[in-house]
């Protein structure tokens, strides 16, 4: 086996060092009753050649695959990806390092995640960005806790009914063990969230919205901030579609105290939904409430610049059931390709980009209303949208899955209330002959 | 003279990001509009982020200058007690990056991808013939994450039986995540000493355990490379107050193949599959931590699972128990390709060896270092073995002075500091995947330095001298934190 170097004269040797007759007398401390009763039932080894096989036996069973243009975003988005980063991330001493605790021996690493830390910061315009999240969903988890934390006795956080439906699900997963209630607040006819009911809500921690949402709207962040800092609460603003703050305004300008989300749109595959990013940031005054590592900048003994993992008094290591989370891994790697994705794109690129995303969905929507589709939402939106047909739409899904087009998402399983209406996505990497060729089976 | 690997290489300089670039410059390409321009409200539009714009060149050169100041596994020995820093096979990254698996949408219909869910599917029936424990569980994002899922599976049991409870027992032996793991579902952790052999004594577990108490978390092995030995007496006990038992499998590597968690009388286990099932660590992640129980705890397992239908493989969603989700799609998939990849690698024989020879280092170390340095306990230890630096303590050396010192002559340092139950510790785990000949030369390396600090003890504290930055201030970066740029 190549991944084991012993020869059998070595584990000779070795044996005698330590006073074994055998590989099976190593193991004599343990008691018979815990002892695994013959072979795990596993198949057999393959070498690196039938592996490869086999691997592309699995690649063809996948009836979508990506010769497919997928137009579903909903939390995991395909975007172009420079050859670049699959060349640096793919460098061994960034993929087969640890957690950065020796940082005299990792210093690549500890840059890499301070620089995507300001990078974030400034998309979000926030003061302070973590190390990262597992992804979107516990990231929101993650800031409903820390906003309980802060709220010290508040008993209650909210969530916008159009954030993920996912990650309202993981937010409830996290709270059901514990004494706190997570209140949903509902959506207005144009697809935002409404906060009128927030005033009769006593208790309130903190209050979480997504923008760009769920269904692509952009919500009046402004103004919802200022509703729910008039409620005493904390304003947690949420994203799956981080492009987006390329055009508009970022989440600190419109108020936000904490903002978490997904950032798999900066250079990851879909990867059928990992591995993600869980961005998360905050106002300085709360950085000792945040979950999760942080990379800082100090010096050494010769005064040079360096930095080292930090505020570490927050952590489950040191503080045990005190700590501020238990998160002990990050994204480590996903970091260090949001931030090559980030400076790749540079902030020239980022607006061009985003605009372009934007101006495909505007022609797209566009094209689909000429030939009788309804946009569900009157509200600006941004990659993404909801459209609801005529007559039943599934014919066309149908023949449009055989010239390699995935037509959206059908939203009854998550809404009940907009069954049949379909959820569309669109990026760069959907060409107006595919929007076209969607609308031109649309028309009745 | 001992050769060490570590010479003086070329180390750039190398300035942050926005510190280099010009204005108008691009580091990728963007494809040309083919749709007319589009009016975007004006009062919803923002700047756009102050980020510095940069060539392919200048992201290339930067990005290649910081790894040339980082040390991984491919690099050399990285014997980091309680992570496993074994090889990362190259295959598993070209299977991960297989085009049709890696582009997948993870909202596609099920007949659409069916090659994932088999994946996924065949990768839970590995891992549940590897513990011993049938329920699998894919979706934690990390061994934490596999904590809190586990804990989350222990409130949903004692809730369906209308039991509260409030404590856990954790043992001073136990990971360093499990008190906040359990914290987070509302259980107070009620510490537990081990026995002075290192081993957790029957009767410090019959004392406290209780009916208000949901159960027990379990290294094993232990974090001082131990094994165990009354973990089934103590099972017995914690079951028979109405408790279930969590198993912390972050040790995994040491027992595949030779020990069944499920006979041990283990409820729930989470695995590392980034330490045991050889996924790189990132620099920190993403890593993987599935869960694997009982057939009784299935039921309140996260949603979705992978089944298998007749033919067809599909995503199951209708587990009215289940604790819900806890991640917004299906876990590190691609982390999940790599250590499928491994286990199709290696087979149940090769696993089980892999254990073995995991063990067979960590004795030979232990053997050959403990006149050297303190040995924390003396007995039989499996993957890793603890010293601490007792001897030291006549020459004035620290054990972060060795940790340092290792670096200048090209080692990564040992876990130190931990488990805290020993004062000084040196945690050493060199994994099944370093040869003799180099667990030889890192011998007579701790050897060297050791020597070193009784000659030349400055040596010692004034290292690393030979790595891009010597020592940093750690309480300056704590006390005035610089967190942004």
């Amino acid at each position: 086996m190549r991944y084991l170097p012993h020869t059998d004269e070595e584990i000779g040797a070795m044996l005698d060092v330590v006073g074994r007759k055998s590989l099976d007398e190593l193991f004599c401390s343990v008691p018979d009753k815990c002892r695994y009763e013959g072979p795990m039932n596993l198949p057999d080894p393959l070498n690196e050649w039938s592996l490869t096989d086999h691997i592309s036996d699995l690649a063809e069973a996948m009836k979508v695959n990506h010769k497919y243009k997928v137009l579903i975003g909903a939390g995991s988005y395909h975007h172009n990806i420079p050859v670049t980063i699959s060349a640096l991330m793919g460098r061994s001493e960034f993929l087969t390092a640890y957690t950065p605790y020796q940082p005299e021996m990792a210093q690549g690493t500890l840059q890499g995640i301070y620089e995507y830390q300001t990078l974030t910061a400034r998309l979000l315009g926030m003061d302070v960005a973590n190390a990262s999240i597992y992804d979107g969903a516990s990231a929101l988890a993650e800031a409903l806790l820390m906003g309980l934390r802060i709220g010290k006795k508040k008993m209650k956080v909210a969530v916008s009914a159009a954030i993920h439906p996912h990650y309202r699900e993981v937010a409830r997963t996290y709270l059901e063990p514990t004494e706190y209630d997570l209140i949903e607040l509902p959506m207005d006819k144009n697809g935002r969230t409404d906060l009128s009911g927030l005033a009769g809500i006593d208790s309130l921690a903190a209050v979480a919205i997504q923008s760009p949402n769920f269904f692509g709207v952009i919500e009046e962040l402004t103004t919802l901030g200022q509703t729910i800092h008039d409620s005493g609460a904390l304003f947690i603003s949420c994203f799956t579609e981080p492009l987006a703050y390329g055009l508009l305004k970022n989440p600190g300008e419109c108020g936000a105290d904490i903002v978490c989300g997904e950032g798999q749109s900066f250079g990851m595959p879909r990867s059928f939904g990992g591995a993600a990013l869980g961005m998360f940031a905050c106002l300085d005054k709360y950085t000792r409430n945040m979950p999760g590592r942080l990379v800082g900048e100090t010096t050494d003994l010769d005064g040079k610049r360096g930095f080292v993992l930090t505020l570490s008094t927050r952590e489950q290591h040191i503080r045990r059931e005190k700590a501020t989370s238990n998160i002990c891994s990050n994204q480590g790697i996903c970091t260090l390709i949001a931030a090559m994705y980030m400076s790749s794109l540079g902030g020239s690129g980022l607006r061009e980009l985003a605009r372009l995303n934007y101006d495909k969905a505007e022609y797209f929507k566009s094209q689909l209303i000429k030939n009788g589709a309804r946009i569900v939402f009157d509200s600006p939106t941004f990659n993404e949208f909801v459209v609801e047909f005529g007559a039943d739409f599934q014919p066309i899904f149908k023949k449009l899955l055989e010239k390699k087009i995935v037509a959206g998402l059908e939203l009854g399983r998550f809404y009940p209330e907009l069954s049949g209406k379909y959820l569309f996505c669109v990026t760069e990497t959907v060409s107006k002959d595919v929007m076209d060729a969607v609308a031109g089976e649309v028309k009745p | 003279m001992i050769k060490t690997p570590g010479i003086s290489g070329l180390i750039f300089e190398e300035p942050l990001l926005w510190e280099k670039g010009k204005t108008g410059r691009h580091g990728m390409s963007i494809p040309a509009s083919d749709v007319p321009t589009a009016e975007f409200p004006m009062e919803l539009q923002g700047a756009g982020p102050d980020f510095p714009d940069l060539s392919e060149v200048d992201i290339v050169r930067h990005y290649t200058r910081l790894s040339q100041w980082n040390f991984g596994v491919d690099s050399g020995m990285y014997p980091l007690g309680s992570c496993t820093m074994k090889y990362n096979p190259k295959i598993n990254e070209k299977v991960a990056a297989t085009p049709e698996l890696a582009a997948a949408h993870p909202m596609l219909a099920d007949e659409h991808v069916q090659g994932n869910l088999q994946i996924m599917y065949e990768l839970q029936e590995y891992l549940a013939a590897i513990t011993g424990l049938p329920g699998v569980s894919l979706q934690p994002a990390a061994g934490a994450h596999g904590e809190l899922t586990g804990m989350l599976v222990f409130a949903a049991y004692h809730r369906s039986r209308d039991s509260k409870r409030t404590k856990i027992l954790i043992p001073d032996t136990a990971h360093g995540t499990n008190p906040a793991s359990a914290a987070l579902c509302g259980y107070k952790p009620v510490p537990i000493k081990s026995g002075a052999n290192g081993i957790l004594r029957v009767e410090s577990i019959a004392e406290v355990m209780d009916e208000e108490t949901a159960g027990i978390m379990i290294t094993n092995p232990n974090t001082l490379g131990l094994f165990e030995t009354n973990i089934r007496e103590i099972a017995e006990i914690v079951h028979a107050k109405g408790g279930l038992v969590y198993g912390d499998g972050a040790n995994m590597n040491a027992i595949m193949g030779v020990i069944n968690a499920a006979r041990c009388g283990v409820d729930v286990m989470h695995l590392n599959l980034h330490k045991t099932f050889s996924t790189p660590h990132g620099g920190g992640g993403p890593g993987a931590g599935p869960i694997c129980v009982t057939k009784e705890l299935e039921q309140y397992l996260p949603v979705p699972r992978a089944i298998k239908d007749g033919d067809m493989y599909r995503l199951d969603f209708n587990r009215p128990d289940s604790v819900g989700r806890v991640h917004a799609f299906h876990g590190n998939f691609s982390v999940l390709l790599r250590a499928y990849a491994y286990i199709r690698t290696m087979g149940a024989d090769n696993l089980k060896k892999a254990s073995q020879l995991a063990v067979l280092n960590a004795a030979y170390i232990k053997e050959k270092l403990k006149g050297t340095l303190q040995l924390a306990y003396n007995r039989p230890c499996m993957h890793e073995c603890v010293f601490s630096d007792a001897l030291q303590v006549e020459d004035k050396i620290t054990t972060l002075d060795i940790a340092k010192r290792l670096i200048d002559h090209g080692y990564h340092p040992p876990t130190i500091y931990f488990p805290l139950v020993v004062h000084g510790a040196i945690m050493i785990e060199p994994t099944e995947t370093e040869c003799k000949d180099d667990i030889d030369q890192f011998i007579e390396t701790v050897k060297l330095v050791v020597q070193e600090g009784k000659e030349n003890p400055e040596l010692l504290r004034q290292a690393p001298i030979m790595a891009k930055r010597r020592r940093l201030d750690e309480t300056k970066a704590a006390r005035n934190p610089c967190l942004c740029g």
